[in-house]
């Protein structure tokens, strides 16, 4: 297949992906927007009113950031992960198997479809904040390259997921009992300056904390890690994973007998 | 120039199960040809055009397509291949037409060829004007149409075809005999595999059976048949029998007073057994076969596999 022609394929897998969240937007897009809301009116209204300054911001500005992240995160992992395994299970991921395009621009395209979830989410999320708060921008480029750095890393572990899930218990475990742990844990809700030392220490551990700062860092021009490691840690886990996903795909586990 | 569209060379699958699918199979369809590939249900058909399309991953073997080795250059082996799978695999929530769309786009097709050649195939399918329903929309044998639209749009030099009438009523199943005949006349090498024998009889040029894994016969259709030793008849009488005919040298079974069987050998012909019955005043109104040629044919290698 020419490069051109791989264009070609990895352009269709894009639009089919947008046009299918688009589809059923009150599934992929609304929800995000009714629990983010909740959010700011539990934690950024009623609590956080109660809290003092964090990093010289009020609560609900710092943790607005975190808030949107956790949306793009969320919703760039579900895209993928939903759509790979459905496409898995009502059988026509074989349409794109049996045609000569290369398995890493299948890849591409459902991380593709997976970012434009995360990025159109975290939009929404943003107009939503505005409602409740307001958001400077101190560092534009840096939002953009982490929205779209965090959600193709979401969107590659949501592809891993679903070459790995046999039925649709499969896709909810790890959202339920890994992802959404280590998002609150993440430092959406919290600098970790207000943790003991000990657990300062574990919670460096946690990836999505780099994401979170590194956001953070971009809108509210604060953070508790610095940049370079927060991008050495995307990066870092972005190209081990598409790694892995694309050896996955080569050998056929989940996917070829 | 290339002689064959498909040559496969010890073929070997074996499954995580220990369950050997194919073992060690040679085959070969030539171009244009429009070849049978026919076996009992757990044969190895499905696991063979799996492993030519890239779904199954064979344990051992070489597989050129359109001369084209499938370990060194399985992308442009796959760009000549169109596949119609046995069951139906598509997105349920999908128009027709984006189905078909997709599928071009997946093999590289420009926006506009993808286009064309998308109205072409559900035109030529007679589906154009389902082209904004779903797949959920249509029936039986619209969905069978679909996958064969599909499996053309990106005008595929091989088609393989995995029971492609599976369940459809017989007036479909004739009209896309028609369909299969006029796109193997076009120049595209076909490989059917079907339960239905009397569609490999009337369409296939070629056949190969396969029985536990290997292949138990590769022939032309009119050489396999020829080899048929016995056919049975079923002889429609004009007056019922007052007294058993006598039949000698055949053997016969009266099944009611106004109807005969009768099987014949090779050497024994229609012409003498009607002679024989006319001598005995006994008028025959019609004929028919007992049951299809190849089918008996194919009950008696697959069941009995080791006598071939």
């Amino acid at each position: 297949m020419s490069f051109i022609e791989q264009l070609i394929a990895l352009r269709t897998i894009l639009l089919k992906e947008i046009k299918r969240f688009l589809r059923i937007w009150v599934q992929t897009i609304l929800p995000s927007a009714i629990t983010m809301s909740l959010y700011f009116i539990i934690m950024g209204k009623f609590i956080g009113s109660q809290i003092n300054d964090v990093h010289g911001f009020s609560y609900i500005e710092f943790i607005a950031p975190g808030l949107i992240m956790m949306g793009i995160i969320t919703n760039s992992y579900a895209n993928s992960v939903s759509s790979f395994y459905s496409s898995k299970f009502q059988r026509h991921i074989e349409e794109m198997l049996v045609s000569p395009m290369p398995n890493y621009i299948i890849i591409l395209g459902f991380m593709l479809g997976g970012i434009a979830r995360g990025i159109i989410v975290g939009a929404v999320v943003t107009v939503v904040a505005l409602f409740f708060t307001q958001l400077q921008t101190h560092n534009l480029s840096l939002v953009v390259v982490t929205t779209i750095l965090t959600a193709a890393l979401f969107s590659i572990a949501g592809i891993i997921n679903g070459v790995f899930a046999n039925s649709f218990d499969d896709i909810s475990i790890i959202p339920t009992f890994v992802l959404t742990p280590l998002t609150y844990l993440g430092g959406i809700f919290f600098s970790i300056e207000m943790l003991p030392k000990f657990w300062q220490n574990v919670s460096l551990a946690n990836p999505i904390l780099y994401m979170v700062n590194s956001f953070r860092l971009g809108i509210l021009g604060i953070t508790d890690v610095s940049l370079a490691t927060a991008m050495m840690v995307i990066i870092g886990m972005l190209i081990v994973l598409f790694a892995l996903c694309l050896y996955l795909l080569n050998k056929g586990i989940g996917i070829r007998s | 120039m290339i002689e064959n569209a498909l040559t496969i060379r010890g073929l070997h699958k074996v499954y995580k199960n220990k369950v050997v699918a194919l073992d060690k199979i040679d085959l070969n369809v030539r171009m244009g040809d429009f070849f049978a590939l026919l076996g009992p249900n757990g044969a190895g058909k499905s696991t063979l055009i799996g492993i030519l399309t890239s779904l199954i991953n064979k344990s051992a073997g070489k597989v050129h397509i359109m001369g084209c080795d499938i370990d060194t250059n399985f992308s442009k082996a796959k760009s000549q291949i169109g596949l119609v799978p046995q069951e139906y695999n598509f997105n349920s929530f999908e128009p027709l037409v984006e189905i078909i769309r997709s599928q071009a786009g997946y093999y590289g097709l420009d926006r506009k060829t993808a286009m064309d050649a998308t109205e072409d195939c559900l035109d030529k399918l007679g589906l154009w004007e389902k082209r904004k329903s779903t797949p959920r929309e249509l029936s039986g044998g619209m969905k069978r149409r679909l996958m064969i639209a599909r499996a053309l749009v990106h005008d595929p030099k091989l088609l393989i075809l995995d029971e492609p009438t599976a369940g459809v009523d017989i007036e479909i199943r004739r009209s896309m005999w028609k369909l299969l005949r006029k796109i193997n006349a076009e120049g595209k090498t076909i490989i059917l595999t079907t339960h239905y024998l009397e569609e490999a009889e009337n369409l296939c040029k070629n056949i190969a059976i396969i029985d536990h894994g290997k292949i138990i016969v590769d022939a032309s259709m009119r050489n396999l048949l020829e080899k048929l030793s016995e056919e049975s008849f079923i002889l429609y009488i004009q007056h019922p029998l007052s007294t058993q005919p006598k039949l000698e040298e055949y053997q016969f079974q009266v099944i009611d007073d106004k109807t005969l069987e009768v099987t014949l050998t090779n050497n024994k012909s229609l012409y003498e057994l009607f002679s024989i019955l006319n001598g005995q005043g006994i008028t025959i109104l019609s004929i028919r076969n007992k049951s299809n040629r190849l089918e008996e044919l194919f009950i008696k290698l697959t069941s009995k596999p080791q006598a071939v």
